[in-house]
This record gives C-alpha cells, structure tokens and sequence, in this order.
C-alpha cells in the first residue's frame, strides 16, 4: 500500500461521500416530497431513491470511466476503467493524492446520482415512471458524464482552459437546471397549472429535506477540498455563509412585498444559496460569500417568483429556478469573486484584477448549457415517440402513487 | 330545503368542484372517507403479500340547498363525477327541516342562501 495516503483525509472524505449520499435521499427526497400532492408523495420520493440506486451501478460499470477515465479528445474519458479496472488503492495523483483512487470514485458517485435527481422537481405529478427510468440513465451518460469530464477530467477542455468549479456549480446545478426546463416545457404543464393553486402537503417535509441538504453540502463543498485541510475549513463556512445570506435575503423580500416571511421561501433561499457557492465554495473569503448569497437570493426570488409566473412553465419544484438560475449566476460570480489568497491553486475573479477569468467562467456555463440543452431535447423528442413523457389524463387525477406504484403514502384509518 | 350527499372518487373532486361553480352552487362541505360497494375494494400489495378487500379513498360532498338549486346541483355532480366505470359513486337527497346560520341567527331559505 502507498505511504502516500493520508488516513486524516481518507476520513474526511469518506464522511463527506456519506453526507452527499444523504443530500439524494432523504434530503431531496423529502424537500421535494413535501412540495408535491398528498397523492404524488412516494413516487416524488421513489424518483430520488431510485436513482441513488441506478446510478450507483452505473457509475460502477462504465459512468466512472466516462467521466474521469483516460482522456478522448478534450470531450469525454474512454472506457478502459469500465468495471472500475485499475481503479484500486493506490491514488491517482491526477485526482486526489492523498486518498485511495477508489474513495475518490465513489465520492465522485454520488455527484453523479444527485445530479439527475435535481431534475426530478421539473417533471413531478405527471412523469410515466418507465420513462422517467430510461431518460435518466441515458441523461447520466450521455449529458453528466462528458461534462464532469469537461470540467474535471484530466484533459477535459473547460479543466485546460482554466475554468473555475470548485464543487460542481456548472457541472451539476447548470446542467441539471438547464435540462430541468427543457423537460417541463416539452412535458407541458400539470392538469389545472396555472389557475388552480398546487398547494405544497408538507411543508415540514421540505423544511426537513431543505436542512438535510444543507447538511449535506458540507460534504459536498468542503468534501471537494479531498483533504482533511485549511480548504475544506474555507469552503465548510463559504457555503454557511452564503445559505444563511441567500435565506435571509429570500425572507426579507417576502416579508416587504408578500407582507408576510415564510418557511418555504427560507428554504427555496437557503438552497439557492448553497447552489451558488457550490462553484466558488473553495475560494471565496467568507465576506465574498455574503455578497453571494443575497445575489442568488435576489435573482433566484425574481426568476421563482416573476419570471416563472409571467411565463406560465410549470417548473413544477423550481428545479430551473433555483439550480438553472442560481447554478448558473453562481459560476459567474466565481469569476468575480474568487481569490488567490483563499486557494492558490485556484485564481483571481474580475474583482481582484483579472477580468479574463469571467470570460472563462462565461464560456464554460453557456457551453454547458448548449450541449444540456442540445442533447436533453433529442432524447425527450426520442422518447415521446417510443416511450411517452407523461402518463394519461386520469392517472394524473388518481396520483402517480396510486397509478405508478399501486400504494399510498398515508391511510385514513388505521 | 334538501341536503345532498354525494360520495364520489376522489379524483373527481376538482372537476365536480368545477361544475358546482358553473351552476353557482358555492356552498361545500368536503371530507375524506373509506368505503366500498358492491366490488369490495381493492387489493393492494406491501412486500408482495397480497390484501384483498381494502376501503377504497373516496371523497364525500355534503351540499344544502333551496329546492331551486336541487337539480342543478345533482346535474353538476353527475357531470363532473361520472366516468361510466364501477365506482363512480352515489347521490343521497335528504329532506332538510332547518337551517341556521350562526353569525346572524337567520333561519330557512336565507341562512342557506
């Protein structure tokens, strides 16, 4: 075994793959499931879990390897790691030197499985599970896997040009959120969206689920450090900081035009805020990550609140909303923001005297977005033909519960 | 004055809301209820064990009304209700001998009204 492995960060890392595994399920699970019908609670709740499970073994066999395998081209890795061959103990230095190769795979796993669950909330109540289930392994490989490559992969283009992300703001919240919209305009909207109100059933669910990916993003954020060291320290209280901001921001907006602050918009804020820092998270100095949060609070507000409701989509949880939106503003303001002192590795945003670093950051998020975009829309078109998106009329009146997986979440009596 | 019962499916309720407010019936009591008929309920599966015989989730509407709105009342229920398969529900008309209302102490016609 290499001498070259450190057992403080081999620790730290393997808490922080537990942490992210916990921001699939039950932190989005339960976030999302509260915000749905009595009668769409479960299957909301299955589409997370499930893809905890799909894409754990996807990732195994050949995801890995497409993402972080051996570099074709700048685009995507090739297949020789599929089944995880000669992915062993011994640290990849490309990667993580200081912790086993394979505990760097299986953090990297469950990026890769929270990702396509993201995009669940813009198809919830009316997706055919069937369909849900293909889409989301072809999305995973043919959509996450490049772009992981792109931006962390060694050879990966964005990665050589100099992009900055620190733990995955382009690469899991643009792509996901991009692609979520792209979805809830080709789905259509839920029967009785928009005129008839969709109230949420629990909001302890989503506050709970809401604070269990808060949670979580200390894995997923100072986990990305790959050390038990002063990064991850900086990166942990970056990403407190601007969730705390973000939900402040969100809350006093509500409470001076809606007249009234309220645990749903505290939240939607918080997540918007995690989602923001989640690019810059590791290197930011905590008073730039207060001038992040309330940005993200302002603008993810306007894009939730106005923009969505004057455009009519039924983004049904807001997963373009707050992970497009805020995923999107949050790779910009790494080109602002960030700073060498904070992390050497890293370099200095359009506020600390380089202006290139935007034009960067900039390039990589509308190329994310393009190929999202792109290659969302010809598996949907694809799959509608075979498949069909959404399930019939009557089906979405009884409940997905009921109509995809013949059970209840609650019982009257009993 | 008549009071309607109407147990219906539960996935009918917005639709049969609907038609009431088309036919400006907008007093509505709403409850969920368990129950089955002549079918007995349907069987479900936990961990592949299999259970016959469970009440069926079904909504009950309970609706008071003048003589003038009975019918249009019951036409609503059935146009948003009816599916034309088993389960579909049932309408029970009861005579109604007073009603009150509480903020005015009004009696009658009016206090439905």
């Amino acid at each position: 075994m290499s001498t070259n492995i450190n057992y403080g960060d081999t620790a730290w890392i393997l808490i922080s793959t537990a942490l992210v595994m916990l921001m699939t399920a039950p932190g989005l699970a339960f976030f999302y499931g509260g915000l749905v019908r009595r009668k769409n609670v479960l299957s909301t709740m299955m589409q997370s879990f499930f893809l905890l499970c799909m894409i754990s073994i996807q990732w195994i066999l050949f995801g890995y390897s497409l993402a972080f395998g051996p570099d074709i081209g700048g685009f995507i890795g090739n297949l020789s790691w599929i089944g995880l061959k000669g992915v062993g103990m011994l640290p990849n230095p490309d990667y993580a030197a200081s912790i086993p190769h394979q505990l760097f795979m299986v953090y990297q796993m469950m990026f890769a499985v929270i990702t396509p669950a993201l995009i669940t909330g813009a198809f919830a109540e009316r997706i055919k599970f069937s369909t849900f289930v293909v889409f989301s392994l072809l999305w995973a490989t043919l959509v996450y896997d490049p772009v992981a490559h792109w931006v962390w992969g060694m050879g990966g283009w964005l990665r050589t040009m100099g992009a900055l992300d620190f733990a995955g703001g382009t690469v899991v919240h643009v792509s996901s959120g991009i692609s979520a919209l792209v979805f809830a305009l080709m789905i259509g909207k839920r029967k009785g969206y928009p005129d008839n109100v969709i109230p949420p059933h629990n909001m302890t669910f989503t506050l709970l689920g809401a604070s269990l990916l808060w949670f979580g993003w200390f894995g997923f954020n100072a986990g990305s450090a790959l050390g038990a060291n002063e990064l991850a320290v900086s990166a942990f209280i970056a990403t407190n900081t601007a969730a705390a901001a973000a939900a402040l921001t969100w809350i006093i907006i509500e409470w001076i035009i809606a007249g009234k602050p309220t645990v749903l918009g505290g939240a939607t804020g918080a997540v918007a805020g995690l989602v923001a820092i989640t690019p810059s998270a590791g290197f930011v100095t905590p008073i730039s990550a207060i001038f992040i949060g309330i940005l993200v609070g302002l603008v993810c507000y306007t894009s939730v609140v106005v923009i969505k409701q004057k455009f009519k989509y039924d983004d049904s949880l807001d997963a373009f909303g707050v992970h497009g939106v805020g995923g999107t503003l949050g790779a910009l303001l790494t080109g602002l923001f960030a700073q060498k002192i904070v992390n050497a590795a890293g370099n200095n945003g359009l506020l600390f005297g380089n202006p290139s670093q935007l034009k960067i950051q900039f390039i990589g998020v509308i190329a994310t977005i393009g190929y999202s975009v792109t290659v969302t829309y010809i598996l949907l078109k694809i799959l509608d033909k075979i498949m069909g998106l959404r399930v019939e009329e009557k089906d979405e009146m009884m409940g997905l519960d009921n109509t995809q997986h013949k059970e209840s979440a609650y019982t009257l009596i009993d | 004055m008549k009071y309607v019962i109407a147990i219906i499916q539960a996935y009918r309720l917005e639709e049969v809301k609907q038609e009431l407010y088309k036919a400006e019936v907008n007093l509505l009591t709403v409850s969920e209820v368990l129950g089955h008929g002549r079918q007995k309920g349907v069987t479900e599966y936990y961990r592949g064990i299999k259970e016959n015989g469970n009440l069926l989730k079904k909504i009950k509407l309970e609706i008071a009304v003048n003589e003038n709105f009975v019918k249009p009342t019951i036409d609503a229920i059935i146009k948003g209700a009816r599916t034309g398969e088993t389960g579909d529900g049932k309408i029970f008309i009861l005579d109604l001998n007073e009603c009150v209302r509480i903020r005015t102490g009004e009696t009658g016609n009016v206090a439905i009204g």
